[in-house]
């Protein structure tokens, strides 16, 4: 007949939180139905499939570093909202980023590493949809991203910065602006929101962040293309006439 | 591979990930926390209440430890850049893990890899 006490201190205690979750353009849980989640799930399975024995075959084994620090860089810059006019905020997707220094196949893997982290370490973008965050944000950024990069790289002058830097600028804004697009769209076929509505609203933020896309991907990339362009998926085939000659090495 | 080439891999290495690092611990308090374009869109068009409220990462162990992009268990001030540490030091290693596991699966197993950037 012993006196049960509950203890207050063994009560989950309740953890106070900002109303609004400050993430990404990561879906969440719930925003997608089950068969848009499934779908998205195959084709990202699929292509990192493809992904895994391509990298087997071409990659070679110095470019094995890069991914840890391609995949940490793209980390770091996704927790840093800048903010956009109109009270909204956008962040590096790095797909292209990635497709540009690794190349579609390696790009795909450490975009998934990335995604993956987020999505269990963090919360950052629901489980359920972890397929659909990596086809959007990633995949479209390393695939689409890259072969767009790369046709207007060969297009404006493949061994110059100028290509390099036109090429790569377009193809980080155009994944940004095409991951919002089809994002809409499977938020609008999962029937969250209605896709008239969806696709207009998710493009007029899009065109805005993908201007800070192209421009941090520009940073790094300038940065390579100063230092070491040889470590590029697809290195200028002479030597870098640019400013390169004013950096002590 | 020549020791100098060697020297400026490993010199690359450490300036990218020293650069990420930097980013995650010291600019991550001053991120913008409006919000981004999916909640916006989601806010607007009062959708944002499908988001589950307690999503399977819930479950996971990490959840006891990360409160989203904050460690728990410490200052508010340090709870971010410490998160933003560990989660690019677990990024960093996960990408390197998988692309050496990968890798290793085609080219000759050999014990001693001249091409390796460990010490």
């Amino acid at each position: 007949m012993a006196e049960i006490f509950v203890f207050a201190l063994l009560s989950p205690h309740q953890v106070l939180k900002a109303s609004s979750p400050l993430l990404a353009m990561h879906i969440p849980d719930g925003f997608l139905s089950l068969p848009i989640s499934l779908l998205t799930w195959v084709i990202a399975i699929g292509l990192i499939a493809l992904a895994l024995q391509r990298v087997q075959r071409d990659l070679k084994e110095r470019a094995v570093p890069l991914m840890g620090v391609c995949a940490a860089f793209i980390f770091a810059a996704q927790m840093i909202n800048f903010p956009i006019p109109g009270g909204t905020s956008g962040h590096l997707l790095g797909g292209t980023l990635a497709g540009v220094l690794l190349g579609p196949w390696a790009g795909a893997l450490v975009m998934t590493v990335v995604f993956i982290v987020q999505a269990t370490l963090f919360q950052d973008g629901g489980l359920t949809v972890l397929g659909a965050n990596i086809l959007n944000m990633g995949l479209i950024g390393t695939f689409a991203g890259y072969y767009l990069y790369k046709a207007v790289r060969s297009v404006i002058g493949f061994n110059t910065w100028r290509g390099m830097a036109t090429g790569a600028a377009i193809a980080a804004w155009v994944s940004v602006v095409v991951a919002s697009l089809v994002c809409a769209v499977q938020l609008g076929l999962s029937e969250t929101v209605p896709l008239q509505v969806a696709i207009p609203a998710m493009l007029i933020w899009h065109v805005l962040i993908g201007i800070g896309e192209a421009m941090i991907t520009l940073i790094a990339l300038s940065y390579i293309w100063r230092t070491r362009p040889d470590l590029l998926y697809d290195p200028p085939h002479q030597r870098v006439s640019s400013p390169r000659s004013l950096l002590p090495r | 591979m020549s020791r100098r080439t060697q020297t400026r891999n490993r010199a690359f290495i450490l300036t990218g990930l020293g650069t990420a690092l930097l980013i995650a611990v010291f600019l991550s308090p001053f991120a913008s926390s409006n919000p981004d374009g999916l909640d916006r869109v989601s806010q607007d068009q009062k959708f944002d209440t499908k988001a589950a409220e307690n999503p399977p990462a819930h479950k996971l162990p990490f959840y006891s430890l990360f409160d989203e992009y904050a460690l728990r268990g410490v200052p508010q001030g340090i709870a971010t850049p410490l998160a933003g540490l560990i989660g690019t030091l677990a990024t960093f290693g996960l990408a390197w893990g998988a692309g050496k596991v990968f890798v290793k699966g085609s080219q000759s197993n050999s014990t001693i890899d001249p091409d390796s950037f460990e010490n």
